[in-house]
């Protein structure tokens, strides 16, 4: 499914990012770092939109030829990045947007650990593990 | 095969238009025919008719048209598409030849010109055999022609041209060579368009017209072919929507095709032609949309299709080819005015042309790696008779074979090496560079900044692969800051690897350390091998050694680079490197504290320096300095190594200036601030940490302020959102994200050792001169000098207390307005330790209200502070509040002689005024005197003398006076008539003899004066006695200057027996006085009643008996009858 995924703090700071081991991590770590430009502009285009109105589920960033990047930001300005192979047709809009949100639940979980200090590199092994499910079904 | 073989050709690319030629145009000798050539070329504009014109000879030779073909039956097509035929078309066979002529229509040899003229056209039609191509006839005349139907000579001659030329009517045109040249030509040009676009559509027709002839088997390239000539010809007549439906048709037979190893790039090329030739139509047609889906459909098609896998790079030069052909077409239709957006923009196809170029690389690099010895072949199997291709997209050494089966493997082995070879020698990265570049541009315009920085930094990679080393660094450095101040890095360790390997291949000392620094730094994701690595290297880089190379890097390139740090190391000259931090994160972090916010100038200012080492191994410095604003501070700030010859014995400084990695430690500087500086700010600009040696190199890592770098602050803020605890650590040492950085800290003065006190009795009264008793006490161990007072309002206050307050050092005045608020810097002289002075300032307060006192004593001592004497200035304050009350009130009332309340007086009928003192302090007062000061308009009755004189009042005591004062009649104002002042001299009662009395006026209230017509007063004695006469006298005097009619009667009383009139009626002149006179005899003792006086004024009903109770006595004390012994006494009394 996912090859990559990672989580963007409010200041454009990875606090968590893992790729697929079987490609040059990298690329991904580029990939994801320029598809904040897109981010950046969806957010500030519906800045003036209420803020509970707001969808957070931003859709396709941008195509490649091989992979497709999708953004999610939460109410607090943290971004969830998942690039997904496009050789994959069978990955519709829906399935992206619960995986969106299985990951914003686990993140959740993170922030409310009080051992947690938010801003930090997440090293959580429950999310290392959420994670893990959503990308081995391709590898 | 050239470089550029991937590139389209240049009539793929351009607009086709109708090709025109124009022919018996002398342009080089004849002016005329040189006006009427430029007049078709020059200034063609977009509104001009799409015509490309050209001026040939009238006995060109056009290209010979092949005999038709009447059967396709055993036909069998060698290729798609001829490379010459598009530029056949385009500029070599036209779609109408225009004769020029020069001819009048009153030509007097008119029969001779006619038939050369017939005769031209003749030849020209000759070398058109076979072609549909056009013939137009232009006469040039120099006369203006006449309205049509007019010259009957005209319209004869010009059917007669026609016949002898064997041309219709519509393609003979006359030109007249006058003024409106351009406007003629543009009549023309449009009728030649006409008739270009005839000519096409009756190519399309016949091209159509094969079709029948042909099947689906032997013929399927030639259904290819014929649709692309059919768009092609729709283009050339400019019919753009039949031109795309065509070529969308052609698009799809050339994926019908069957495709093999061995015409998979003709097919490809064809249909990278055709796909270009949509989407521009698309393009220009407005419809990006429907373009980009076009091309995505051609790549998804077309991206497997690689074809032989030796030859796989020119899948990936094709693949670079078509992304950078749609991002030129997408590029060219936005300079037209399409609006693109940031995720769908120029910028992608140019990078994914980039990223095919890059493949095209990397295939190019493995599949071409033949050795040396592997020679070109030869003869060249690439090379051609005709040094070109005959069909667009086949090999050089088969063109033309059909076959799926390789007939001679061994030629085609062949082929392929001199492809392989050729492929060597092209310049890759110079490809990349550009195309990425091109997206760079893109990018930027379209707010894409870190996709942009993204491409630079892929831009500096491929310089570095290019060896170009030095714009490698320039784009790579210029990126590095982006990712550095996101935070990103794992992919800014990535950027400075490379960095660091084109610095050490250019031997750049200065960059060398600071990406090595970096590189060791907490920033960096580096393995610790890597880095301990580059640490070693580090430290042979500032011994002056070479370091070693870095890895991977190219082996020629190394050994340049290693002679270049020869060189450096044999180079005497600069080999400090000042670098300063604040931009990066290097591997030693720095923080400096001032152990308070402020320190006293008596006590040493102490600062601690945190250094912390990030690298694997323990790193030595040099020396380690602050810097402060006031630069006098440096020098006392400084840890260096000690000088060789103390190194062997202390052994503990050596292990000072070493930084252990992970461990934090403490350096701790402390010196005595300048006295100068009290109440001003020391702040650190900068430490300065030296590693090296002046001998071999030496890096000074400078940070601003009190240290940080790039990433500090962002983790300063993380460890203060953070609510973990630290554990306990033995004392020395510190956590890291513990310690906060303090940069500056203030230099406040000696805390003073002396006692102010003030001594004095609030509240003040009003105008007093209010004592206020200094007392202070030196309780210094040493001698205080210049002892200095400041006493007064404190200033600040509402700026009329300061108008209405006086302070005065001397006492036995009244001080008045000259006198300051606030007395300054009164000079008192020195106190031994101990010793107490006492000073009394006088305080007068015009104001009732509170005010703030400020007493502010600044001496000045010396002390001694780390061995060192300095003069400390100190100073205390104390501040006090004082409140400011009236001393008393005064009320004043008017009363009758008879003590009864009086609202107004009566001329010349004397009155008392009482005035009533009520002490209101808290204090005893004295009153000195008291005073009345009558107004002009009062006189006194009799001599006016004080009765407070020395009286002292307590408080809530009152004080009273009464004076009799009479008003002489006067003119009668309105609002009465001044009274005076009463003026009251009083001091505390407890004050100093010495201090002023104070004199206090009250203005007396007016009061308003009355006249009476008539006065009356009684002449009496003061008592009376039983039986005995008492002779009572009534004076009447009338103030008017009317005679008065007076009636008067006396009412009888029980207690007294009386003589005289007892009613009468008379008259008074005006200014005279009549006397009454009776005589009362008491017959009873005790306060009795008099018999009361009537008097009644005709004139003035309002003369009542009431007012004149006011004036006469209406009773008396009758002493009873006594013995005649006591008579005598009696009336001695």
């Amino acid at each position: 499914m996912a090859v990559c995924v990672a989580v963007i703090a409010k200041e454009n700071y990875p606090l968590y990012i893992r790729s697929v081991p079987t490609e040059n991590e990298l690329k991904f770590h580029y990939m994801v770092h320029t598809s904040l430009d897109v981010v950046d502009e969806k957010i500030s285009a519906m800045g003036k939109a209420l803020v509970d109105q707001r969808e957070l589920y931003l859709g396709l960033l941008y195509p490649t030829e091989d992979y497709k990047v999708y953004g999610y930001v939460t109410n607090s300005k943290v971004k969830f990045v998942m690039v997904v192979d496009s050789s994959n047709p069978a990955l519709r809009d829906n399935e992206i947007r619960s995986m969106f949100r299985k990951l914003h639940n686990s993140y959740t979980d993170v922030m409310c650990n009080p051992f947690y200090n938010p801003g930090d590199r997440i090293q959580s092994r429950a999310f290392d593990s959420m994670v893990t499910s959503m990308m081995i079904q391709v590898c | 095969m050239s470089p550029t073989q991937w590139d389209f050709p240049v009539e793929l690319c351009c607009r086709p238009m109708a090709f025109v030629t124009l022919t018996g145009l002398d342009v080089v000798y004849n002016a005329v025919h040189r006006t009427v050539w430029d007049a078709f070329c020059a200034n063609r504009r977009a509104d001009r008719v799409p015509i490309s014109f050209k001026v040939l000879p009238g006995d060109h030779e056009y290209p010979k048209c092949r005999p038709k073909r009447t059967s396709y039956e055993w036909y069998i097509p060698k290729g798609i598409l001829k490379t010459g035929w598009m530029n056949k078309h385009l500029n070599l066979v036209p779609a109408l030849v225009v004769v020029f002529y020069e001819l009048d229509w009153d030509e007097p040899q008119w029969k001779e010109k006619q038939s050369e003229c017939a005769t031209r056209v003749e030849i020209v039609r000759q070398s058109l055999q076979g072609r549909n191509t056009k013939v137009a006839v232009v006469l040039i005349q120099k006369k203006t022609p006449l309205p049509p139907g007019e010259d009957v000579i005209a319209s004869e001659r010009a059917a007669a041209l026609c016949n002898a030329c064997e041309l219709s009517g519509k393609s003979l045109f006359v030109l007249p060579h006058t003024d409106h040249l351009v406007g003629y030509i543009i009549r023309l040009e449009n009728a030649f368009y006409e008739h270009a676009q005839t000519y096409y559509y009756t190519e399309i027709r016949r091209v159509k017209s094969h079709k029948e002839f042909l099947n689906k088997t032997t013929h399927q390239l030639l259904f290819v072919r014929h649709q692309f000539k059919i768009a092609f010809f729709n283009e050339l007549k400019q019919d753009t929507q039949n031109a795309l439906k065509n070529y969308r048709t052609a698009y799809n037979l050339v994926h019908e095709l069957r495709a093999h190893e061995t015409n998979i790039l003709e097919i490809k090329t064809m249909a990278g032609f055709i796909n270009y030739k949509i989407c521009r139509l698309c393009f220009q047609h407005n419809t990006p949309l429907d373009a980009i889906a076009q091309f995505r459909k051609h790549i998804d098609l077309c991206k497997k299709k690689i074809g032989s896998a030796e030859l796989s790079f020119e899948h990936a030069a094709w693949m670079a080819k078509q992304f950078q052909a749609f991002g030129d077409l997408f590029d060219e239709a936005i300079k037209l005015g399409l609006t693109a957006i940031q995720t769908q923009n120029p910028g992608f196809y140019y990078q994914q042309a980039a990223h095919y170029a890059q493949e095209r690389k990397q295939l190019a690099k493995t599949l071409c790696e033949h050795e040396a010895s592997v020679a070109y072949p030869s003869p060249d199997p690439l090379e051609t008779q005709t040094g070109a291709l005959d069909f667009y997209g086949q090999r050089s050494w088969r063109q033309g074979v059909l076959s799926f089966d390789l007939s001679d493997p061994e030629k085609e082995k062949v082929g392929i090496l001199a492809i392989q070879l050729r492929e060597r020698n092209v310049v890759h990265s110079e490809i990349i560079i550009t195309l990425l570049s091109n997206a760079v541009a893109q990018f930027k315009k379209y707010k894409c900044p870190r996709m942009k920085s993204h491409l630079m930094v892929q831009m500096g990679e491929e310089y570095y692969y290019a060896k170009d080393y030095t714009k490698a660094l320039k784009l790579l450095d210029y990126v590095m800051c982006d990712y550095r101040s996101e935070g990103w890095w794992t992919l800014l360790t990535s950027i400075l690897t490379t960095a660091l390997k084109c610095a050490y291949l250019m031997a750049q000392l200065k960059d060398y350390i600071t990406y090595s620094l970096e590189l060791l730094g907490r920033a960096s994701t580096l393995k610790d091998d890597q880095k301990s690595r580059i640490e070693k290297n580090l430290i042979n880089v500032l011994m002056n050694e070479s370091p070693d190379p870095e890895p991977d890097c190219d082996a020629l390139a190394v050994k340049t680079a290693q002679k270049l740090w020869a060189d450096r190391i044999s180079l005497a000259g600069s080999n400090v490197f000042t670098i300063g931090v604040q931009d990066f994160v290097p591997f030693v972090q720095c923080k400096a504290k001032f152990h308070a916010p402020s320190f006293h100038v008596d006590v040493p200012v102490q600062l601690d320096v945190y250094l912390r080492a990030d690298c694997p191994h323990p790193v030595r410095f040099s020396r380690l300095c602050v810097g402060f604003n006031n630069q006098e501070y440096n020098q006392l700030c400084v840890i260096q190594e000690a000088s060789r010859a103390s190194e062997v014995l202390e052994n503990t400084t050596q292990g000072r200036m070493c930084l252990v990695p992970g461990k934090t430690r403490k350096f701790l500087f402390k010196f005595v601030a300048k006295t100068e500086d009290v109440g001003k700010k020391i702040e650190i600009t900068s430490v300065d940490l030296v590693l090296g040696h002046e001998t071999g190199r030496c890096v000074v890592l400078s940070w601003q302020g009190g240290g940080g770098d790039a990433a500090s602050s962002q983790e300063a803020l993380q460890a203060a959102r953070s609510f973990r605890r630290w554990p306990r650590l033995p004392d020395s040492e510190v956590h890291w994200d513990s310690v906060v950085v303090q940069a500056s800290t203030m230099i406040i003065s000696r805390v003073p050792n002396v006692s102010v006190q003030l001594r004095h009795d609030p509240p003040a009264l009003t105008n007093e001169m209010y004592c206020l008793a200094v007392t202070v006490r030196s309780q210094e161990k040493s001698r205080i000098r210049d002892v200095k007072l400041t006493a007064g309002l404190k200033p600040g206050q509402d700026a009329n207390l300061t108008q209405k307050t006086q302070v005065t050092l001397r006492g036995t005045e009244l001080c008045d307005e000259s006198c300051p608020a606030l007395l300054t810097d009164i000079p008192v002289g020195d106190l031994q330790p101990g010793e107490q002075l006492e000073k009394t300032l006088y305080v007068r307060c015009g104001t009732v209200g509170s005010r703030m006192f400020l007493v502010y004593v600044s001496y000045l001592i010396n002390t001694t502070i780390e061995d060192k004497e300095i003069v400390c200035k100190c100073h205390k304050d104390e501040t006090v509040t004082i409140e400011t009350v009236f001393p008393f009130d005064v009320a004043v009332k008017f009363v009758s002689t008879k003590f009864e309340h009086l609202e107004r007086v009566y001329a010349d009928i004397p009155f008392l005024l009482m005035t009533d003192l009520l002490s209101a302090s808290p204090w005893a007062l004295t009153i000195a005197s008291s005073e009345l000061q009558l107004a002009p308009s009062m006189t006194s009755v009799d001599q006016p003398e004080s009765q407070l004189d020395r009286v002292v009042l307590q408080t809530g005591e009152s004080a009273s006076e009464c004076f009799c004062l009479r008003c002489p009649a006067t003119g009668t104002g309105d609002g009465g008539v001044a009274t005076g002042h009463y003026v009251v001299s009083w001091k505390r009662a407890s004050a100093a003899p010495d201090i002023p009395v104070v004199s206090t006026v009250v203005t007396l209230p007016h009061v308003i004066v009355e006249s009476i017509p008539l006065h009356v007063n009684a002449d009496l004695p003061p008592f009376g006695r039983v039986r005995e006469s008492l002779p009572v006298r009534y004076h009447l005097q009338n103030t008017t200057d009317l005679v008065q009619d007076v009636e008067i009667s006396v009412e009888p009383s029980d207690a007294f027996m009386f003589s005289g009139l007892k009613q009468i009626r008379l008259r008074i002149l005006p200014g005279t006085a009549q006397e009454m006179l009776y005589n009362f005899y008491p017959l009873m003792a005790g306060c009795q009643q008099l018999p009361s006086l009537h008097i009644s004024l005709l004139r003035f009903p309002g003369f009542t008996h009431q007012l004149l109770r006011r004036f006469i006595p209406t009773s008396i004390f009758v002493k009873p009858q006594g013995r005649l012994v006591d008579d005598a006494s009696i009336a001695a009394a």
